[in-house]
């Protein structure tokens, strides 16, 4: 059967969660599974990818990878393919992955896919399109391995309870093949509750004016107690927020109890990381914008003076 | 510094959009537009060039309709461009597209080359990046700054904790994100001066490229409706409206 490997993004951290998530999608789909890991905290995530189903996890802690996104890691994980032929490689759908996989794919010859939301074979994997409004299932040819980027959060993990091999990997990244390096690290870390664990989500977008719209948000947060504030991508972009911030496809998904979008049309862009909230409401001033179709709750109206009273509603509930 | 922007044809932005009896995505019927992502990387590459000379090149891949598109990029001041449109392009998939721009962007000396994150009607987010290995050259994605910087670039990237600050060498390719710049809107005179500029319109052919190094390795086998989520009201804002919504939140235990 089929040889499928998982690309791990590592840090002091562990694993990215997302990789647990992939390793637990490919134990279905193949009986041989192993990881790759590059960068400072491969070694030590291998316990974690072996208790999610990895058998062997091809291993280096270079801090080379760390300090060149991107560029070092296509090399050596090219060259490992190249040695041992795996059928399918999955990657999450995270910026630096997606730059693995791109650089990859131009070495290989091999298809990519990017956005799945599920992979159904060694050879099939499904995405959403239209903002999740028709499932699309693709079929993978051409040569191995056919690769596929996975959203993050769009499979659950579960441990297989198993132990992995470390394999460790030879570096040599020639410095030509380095390209970009960091030089400066800045953390921008929203406060309050992560957005992927809080029950209460509530979502900014363009219809908040700027930055100090948020602060309405963030009043409504302290009411509920313990919300999670986040945004779409248009406040990000627009300098409101920081990226941490930003739910959607390129930011981060979220499965909350209640999702509240405040100002936020419901670009596709920014649906895919909040349709799976358990109840969804959006208040915008326009009636035709397209989030108000998925709400189980729209309201339509000004967020300025609809915000304030929720917030003053709770209180008077809450006591608070 | 020379720049190259590559710049997509996409459907209507506001419209929705449609797949056909091949599963491809609509792209004719001429209510497309530049990819409003690709004016971010356009504004950038202006600027780079108002403040320190060279010409911007804006390359894109689509078919005759995206000629809108390419007019759309020189009446914001690209200099020049080139078009590259064959009819085994049509569904074109994401290697297919990076030979494509890597071939049309490698017949014009560049120093940069600067694209979107991810297009609007696809949102793939690979192609700039594979485009980048097949030139052999360094790249930065998810850029929301970027200054020159003593024959290099120094610029921020967006990260999920924040940012970082890295130095490139150049050349190379970037993406931006739409918080890189603000873009300017086309002048009357600038929309007047795009119809003599060159437009450089090209078969696969001329690039060297044949059929088999755009064939499709991705086929649709089904297209189904997602399960409708039903239940959804839209109610006009007002006191019975807040009332719901904390009624919402009382529901599911969170307050």
């Amino acid at each position: 059967m089929a040889t499928i490997w998982v690309y791990a993004p590592v840090s002091a951290e562990g694993p990215h969660a997302s990789a647990l998530e992939l390793l637990t999608k490919a134990r279905e789909l193949g009986d041989d599974i192993a990881a790759v890991a590059l960068g400072p905290g491969a070694t030590a995530a291998a316990g974690d990818l072996g208790a999610h189903g990895a058998a062997r996890v091809y291993a280096s802690d270079d801090q080379v990878f760390a300090d060149h996104p991107g560029r070092p890691a296509a090399h050596v994980l090219s060259a490992l393919i190249e040695e041992h032929r795996p059928s399918l490689v999955l990657f999450p759908g995270t910026y630096d992955a997606r730059d693995v996989a791109g650089r990859v794919q131009a070495r290989t010859g091999s298809t990519l896919m990017s956005n799945a939301t599920d992979v159904l074979a060694v050879d099939t994997a499904r995405t959403e399109i239209f903002g999740g409004t028709k499932i699309v299932d693709v079929a993978l040819q051409g040569p191995e391995p056919r690769m596929v980027l996975v959203r993050p959060r769009a499979l659950v993990a579960e441990p297989s309870g198993g132990t992995a091999e470390v394999v460790p990997v030879a570096v040599d990244v020639p410095e030509a093949a380095k390209g970009a390096r960091v030089v400066e690290r800045h953390e921008e870390a929203a406060s309050g509750p992560k957005l992927e664990e809080a029950k209460v989500v509530l979502a900014g977008g363009r219809g908040l004016g700027g930055s100090e719209g948020f602060g309405l948000l963030d009043e409504l947060s302290a009411a509920v107690g313990g919300a999670a504030v986040g945004a779409s991508r248009a406040a990000v972009d627009a300098g409101w927020v920081p990226y941490a911030y930003q739910i959607g496809q390129t930011g981060k998904t979220v499965k909350p109890d209640v999702y509240i979008g405040v100002g936020i049309s419901g670009a596709l862009q920014h649906v895919v990381g909040m349709k799976g909230a358990k109840v969804i409401v959006a208040i915008n001033k326009d009636e035709d914008a397209p989030i108000l179709k998925m709400a189980d709750l729209g309201v339509v109206g000004d967020l300025f003076d609809v915000v304030p009273k929720l917030t003053a509603e709770i209180r008077r509930r809450t006591g608070g | 510094m020379n720049i190259v922007v590559f710049a997509k044809y996409v459907p209507n932005p506001q419209g929705t959009p449609e797949l056909g009896p091949d599963n491809l995505i609509v792209r004719t019927g001429g209510d497309g537009a530049l990819d409003p992502g690709d004016e971010y990387s356009l504004e950038l590459a202006l600027q780079l060039v108002e403040g320190g000379g060279g010409e911007v090149t804006v390359v894109t891949m689509g078919p005759d309709d995206a000629a809108t598109a390419v007019q759309r990029a020189l009446a914001l001041g690209a200099h020049k461009a080139v078009h590259v449109s064959d009819p085994s392009l049509r569904g074109a998939d994401a290697l297919a597209t990076a030979r494509v721009l890597a071939a049309a962007a490698a017949r014009t000396p560049w120093d940069l080359v600067i694209a979107g994150v991810e297009s609007t009607d696809g949102y793939t987010g690979t192609v700039p990046i594979t485009v980048a290995e097949l030139l052999d050259t360094a790249s930065v994605s998810a850029v929301r700054k970027l200054e020159p910087s003593d024959g290099r670039i120094r610029v921020e990237r967006q990260t999920e904790t924040g940012y970082d600050v890295l130095e490139c060498p150049l050349p190379a390719v970037v993406t931006v994100t739409a918080g890189a710049t603000e873009p300017r809107y086309p002048s009357l005179k600038g929309i007047m001066q795009a119809k003599q500029k060159p437009v450089d319109r090209l078969t696969l052919a001329d690039l060297g490229l044949d059929a088999g190094a755009v064939a499709a390795s991705q086929s649709v086998t089904t297209v189904t409706d997602a399960p409708a989520k039903g239940g959804g009201e839209v109610v006009p804002a007002g006191d019975e409206a807040i009332a719901r919504i904390a009624d919402l939140l009382t529901e599911a235990g969170v307050i």
